[in-house]
């Protein structure tokens, strides 16, 4: 909510400057968002009259000008505005004057012709962009008088950003009372005075809905003249609330919303037909509203309606069909009570809100429709004429919200805040809000005022407590408590040291969106039906992602673009699948998932060594260091993201957990990933899984070692071969490990060469050559048998 | 001087004039060798009568031992010059750089993930997780923010299509839920439970995206729930939290008045940095408060025994400030020339 200081000044005016107040506010949690003067910084302009205006001799556009600054004589300035007339008074530059802009207004020669000041328009002191002309000044604007006392521009515009809880601070008075609890200054509340009915003219209101709408006041104004000029005070304390005049009837209801928090809406009269009924819509009906909007409001908004139809929304807009023209002569001024209940939420499902629903969801004064209503009349009659009739009040005294006593102990308050607050002070402090409070027992018991909507239980007067004593004012303590250890598992490892490692291991961590395109679902993951979203930012970030790959290539082709080629980065983040059950949110599965995609030179580019491209066993190792010392396995997979003979499984412990492989060519020409990327997915939980180190005894017998070149048909794999070995091994062989691939000259070319290391000892004894060659034999026998593999360099 | 001292002369002279060990075995051989000058001498020594070849062999024996000892030194010497003038030659140019695999980082916000967790930890915290798409009820309901309350505008929410209950989650609480109710049932046979303790990071969503807003960001939640846990203590922990992270002790710190359906009284916490950039300033940068006693009950705990606060901040912001980085963007878009600067 916006407003000008001085106005609240006109209701409490503490000995603060503006800052003081701003932080006052702030503190008291109506939080200053912006505090802009309402004029920039200028000196030494005061009202002047044009007294002759005429032509310039030697320039068309300008105008030669006796201006009455108030001073002995009358000063001779030259001016290009084209509304510059004798007769008009304006704001007036004197010689000396500082415009905006720290601008020095000097004597001058224009065109030859002598200058003395400068005449000005709005922008020019900036007070608005007009620069139509020069600002012309009321007719009795008195000259001389210096423009910023004048048109009252030592003002501040105050922004703040009220919280839901606090709707009594959405007016000019709301803020005047807490501020006025704040400081102790005595507030003035306008004085208001019943209009007394001029004419007997009446409408009926009917509560079709009192628990929706407990209070109604209505009442008929004739004569009223709604061309009348909106009062330049008025009209100014608008703007300064952000609020444009449109004409006296929409202003005057403005201002009173703005003063005292109440929306008024003002129908006209004529066009009404009967008894105004408050009531929910029967069957289907239409209202076309003054924002020129038709809805068909649903079965829980309420209606303002007459006989014959729906005119308006009740709280949240009035209806165009039944709203005042500049041609009214008659208004029926509405100021009624509707529940938070009844308007909460209704308003955005019609995609708007308005200056009332806001006010009314959050909850207004039910006791102020009438004063409201009063204030309405009043300045109606002022400043538009016309007689008013009596005030027509409805009303269901069973439906109006009750203020219930709240009990406050004030240990509990203590104990809650940590401070020590006397229970006198407390009962001072929450007076000084208008709470009424009463004493039993040890216990305070609190009414709270019509006017708040947010005290129904005990924290809610804690929290006044706490605000109104200062939350400076509580210590800030370091807390005792028991000291216990945090558990700490080391069969698991933290998600941390998974970071560090794959960052050691030259890869970047980055955070991807988990909404992604469609397409990217359908492609990298055959994914027909992804979950989406009903209301996404934009269609490319529609659905939620099933997998952390797509992201990965998203994020090579923008560093592609930006001339960085060699891209090494991981994600750690959360994928999205339906699944029927068994999820902490029913039908949807939501693993936490690691994912890094690497492209481009397999080392960053340096002197000594050779350049080379990542391929796919490089990120397999990396893959495997990852997870080191848990062994991972892997087999062939078939998988829509990649390229069908590079793909593999990932498993541990037989189980699946992720895949790894190069990006299949058709998304690599696509998406323009360049050379063809090699990425892994594999579950988090997984990778947090660690192993409690056990020691196994070291031998002390030296150990044999054999080599082993075994020839096998291509598509033997070498996890094949190491499996037939591996159960073959008498108990002698410790391990086995693959340290060379072979094909070309001297092999066939349908075939390859496995070179093994067989390392055999035993923890007793020495092995013997028989007990090693057997082994050896063992091994090879079982190879031609399972694998067809020969031993190379024997036989063919 | 007699001819065996000129002899050792002589070859002291020529073993120092060799260049290498090939010149020096040459004239050792020409002393020491089969005919070298001192084996002829030796030989020479059967033609002495008994007594002069005593003493004539012992002078021979003493012209050897000098030579010997000459030519070892010069041998010493020669290998000492030929090592040093292979690790000349071995010298490398140190200054070129290292070989190998390049270094990566960590994405900024998970520094500031990694150091909240640990900062907290250092308290007892423990960290929690829960998940994105979440209940209405998880999100909103059970954190006293019904359907139509103000409060949800504050949230703009995604939904899912084809659900009214489920949603991405606007905020780490929920996670407070579950924590509760799972301590709760863990706990229901004590007398007195131990206290909760929790810090949540995760992602978290909103219908808004500019400049200072992604649809998609980071919180931290906190949470400690125990029998006498008070506002007070949320001032401390929250105070003695950002003096540690921003490594600032005159941090200035304050607290103020704000709404949040889940907790009460609630505050808005702001930070002013008492040099750099920002100076003076103060920085909104989370949300706290007292549990309010509905959540603790939707979480199963019993308000008039258990109190607790709760707090969110933004780890995103904090980044921001941290590191001085200007615009939120950039933290979602991976590109490496700006992630790699937070290594």
């Amino acid at each position: 909510m916006q407003f000008s200081e001085q106005w609240l000044r006109t209701f409490v005016d503490p000995q603060l400057d503006s800052n003081e107040l701003g932080h006052l506010l702030t503190m008291a949690g109506l939080e200053v968002e912006e505090a802009d003067p309402a004029a920039p910084r200028f000196t030494g302009i005061v009202v002047a009259r044009i007294v002759e205006a005429v032509q310039h001799p030697n320039a068309d556009k300008l105008r030669l000008c006796k201006v009455d600054a108030g001073g002995s004589e009358l000063l001779q300035i030259v001016c290009g505005a084209p509304n510059a007339a004798a007769g008009i008074k304006v704001p007036c530059a004197r010689v000396g004057a500082v415009l905006p802009g720290e601008f020095r207004i000097k004597a001058a020669k224009l065109r030859g012709v002598e200058s003395f000041g400068m005449l000005c328009s709005a922008r020019e002191l900036g007070l608005s962009e007009d620069h139509g002309g020069l600002l012309v000044l009321p007719e009795d604007a008195p000259i001389g008088a210096d423009i910023r006392d004048y048109l009252a521009l030592d003002d501040t515009l105050f922004t703040i950003k009220l919280t839901p809880n606090r709707a009594d601070c959405l007016s000019l008075t709301g803020v005047a009372r807490e501020v006025a609890a704040l400081t102790g200054s005595p507030l003035v509340e306008p004085e208001i005075a019943p209009v007394a009915p001029a004419i007997d003219a009446r409408r009926a209101i009917v509560l079709d809905a009192p628990e929706a709408c407990p209070r109604y006041c209505g009442r008929v104004l004739r004569g009223v003249d709604a061309r009348a000029a909106t009062p330049d005070w008025m009209v100014q304390r608008l703007a300064r609330s952000g609020i444009r005049s449109i004409s006296a009837l929409v202003d005057i209801t403005n201002y009173v919303m703005l003063e005292l928090g109440q929306p008024l809406h003002a129908f006209d009269n004529t066009r009404l037909s009967g008894a105004i009924h408050v009531r929910h819509p029967q069957g289907i009906e239409q209202v076309l509203l003054l924002n020129e909007q038709t809805v068909a409001p649903a079965a829980d908004t309420l209606l303002i309606a007459d006989e014959a139809r729906a005119l308006a929304l009740a709280g949240i807009m009035g209806g165009e069909e039944s709203g005042i023209s500049l041609d009214t002569t008659e208004v029926f001024l509405e100021s009624a009570y509707f529940t938070p209940d009844a308007i909460a939420g209704r308003a955005r499902t019609y995609g708007f809100g308005s200056d009332a629903s806001h006010r009314y969801e959050r909850g207004v004064d039910f006791e102020l429709p009438r004063r409201a209503m009063e204030r309405g009349t009043a300045l109606i009659v002022e400043i538009c004429g016309g007689e008013a009739g009596p005030v027509e009040e409805a009303v269901s005294p069973a439906h109006l919200p009750a203020r219930h006593v709240v009990r406050l102990r004030p240990a509990r308050a203590r104990r809650l805040l940590g401070v020590g607050i006397d229970d006198e002070a407390m009962a001072a402090l929450l007076e000084r809000v208008h709470l009424k409070v009463e004493r039993v027992g040890g216990d305070l018991l609190v009414t709270p005022p019509s006017f708040r909507f947010d005290i129904a239980i005990e924290e809610d007067l804690i929290e006044e407590l706490a605000r109104l004593h200062g939350y400076d004012d509580i210590p800030a303590v370091p807390p005792q408590g028991r000291l216990q250890m945090v558990e700490s598992a080391e069969d698991r490892r933290p998600v941390w040291d998974l970071r560090h490692r794959l960052a050691a291991r030259g890869f970047q961590e980055v955070v991807n969106f988990a909404f992604v395109e469609e397409v990217w679902e359908r492609d990298f993951a055959a994914n027909e039906n992804p979950i989406r979203l009903a209301n996404p930012i934009a269609s490319q970030l529609s659905v939620m992602r099933s997998t952390l790959v797509p992201g990965l290539a998203a994020n090579l082709v923008t560093n592609r673009n930006r001339q960085q080629d060699r891209v090494r980065v991981f994600e750690i983040g959360r994928c999205f699948e339906r699944k029927a059950d068994g999820e902490p949110v029913a039908g949807f599965h939501q693993p936490l998932r690691i994912a890094a995609l690497a492209a481009g030179d397999a080392l960053p580019e340096q002197w000594g060594e050779r350049g080379r491209k990542t391929d796919f066993y490089d990120l397999k190792g990396d893959l495997e260091a990852l997870f080191a010392p848990l062994r991972l396995h892997f087999e062939r997979v078939s998988h829509p993201a990649l390229h069908p003979g590079r793909a593999a499984a990932v498993l541990l412990d037989g189980r699946r957990i992720g895949v790894l492989g190069e990006l299949h060519p058709v998304w690599v020409q696509r998406y323009e990933l360049g050379t063809a990327p090699v990425v892994f997915e594999v579950e988090l939980e997984d990778a947090l899984a660690a192993r409690l180190p056990g020691y196994v005894e070291i031998s002390r017998m030296p150990a044999v070692v054999r080599d082993l070149a075994l020839v096998v048909g291509q598509d033997v794999t070498v996890a094949r071969v190491l499996e037939v070995l591996k159960a073959a091994a008498p108990a002698v062989v410790r391990e086995i490990t693959l340290f060379d691939v072979y094909q070309g000259k001297g092999i066939e070319p349908d075939r390859k060469s496995l070179a093994f290391r067989v390392s055999m000892q035993d923890t007793q004894r020495t092995l013997g050559e028989a007990e090693v060659e057997s082994a050896v034999a063992a091994l090879v026998r079982e190879a031609e048998i399972a694998l067809g593999a020969r031993l190379r360099g024997s036989g063919e | 001087m007699n001819h065996l001292d000129q002899l050792v002369q002589q070859a002291t002279a020529e073993f120092a004039a060799a260049a290498d060990g090939a010149q020096l075995e040459q004239a050792k051989a020409r002393y020491l060798g089969k005919s070298g000058s001192l084996t002829e001498q030796l030989k020479a020594l059967g033609k002495l009568a008994a007594e002069e070849r005593r003493e004539a062999g012992a002078a021979i024996n003493r012209a050897k031992g000098a030579i010997e000892s000459s030519l070892e030194a010069r041998r010493q010497a020669l290998r000492e010059a030929a090592l040093l003038e292979q690790l000349a030659a071995e010298a490398l140019d140190v200054t070129l750089p290292g070989r190998g695999q390049g270094t990566g980082g960590l994405h900024p916000v998970s520094r500031t993930l990694e150091r909240i967790e640990g900062l907290f930890r250092s308290i007892g915290f423990v960290v929690a997780d829960g998940p994105e798409i979440e209940t209405d009820w998880h999100n909103f309901t059970a954190l006293n923010t019904p359907a139509n309350h103000p409060a949800r505008s504050m949230h703009d929410t995604f939904y899912l299509e084809g659900h009214d209950d489920v949603l991405l989650r606007t905020h780490t609480s929920p996670v407070q839920v579950r924590e509760m109710l799972a301590h709760v049932e863990r706990y229901k046979d004590l007398d007195t439970m131990p206290e909760l303790r929790i810090i949540v990071p995760g992602r978290v969503y909103r219908v808004d995206s500019d400049a200072t807003h992604s649809p998609m960001f980071h919180q931290a939640e906190g949470l400690w729930i125990g029998e006498n846990v008070s506002f007070a203590d949320l001032k401390g922990v929250i105070a003695d939290f950002l003096r540690k992270f921003f490594e600032s002790e005159d941090l200035q710190v304050r607290f103020r008045p704000s709404f949040f359906p889940f907790t009460e009284p609630s505050a808005e916490i702001d930070v002013a940095f008492m040099s750099g950039a920002l100076e003076g300033r103060w920085l909104e940068i989370a949300g706290c408060g007292m549990v309010h006693p509905n959540v603790l009950r939707f979480g199963g705990f019993d308000p008039e025994r258990y109190t607790g606060f709760a707090f969110g901040m933004g780890p995103d912001r904090l980044t921001m400030l941290r590191y001085g980085v200007n615009d939120l963007r950039l933290f979602f878009e991976g590109d490496l020339r700006f992630l790699s600067q937070f290594k």
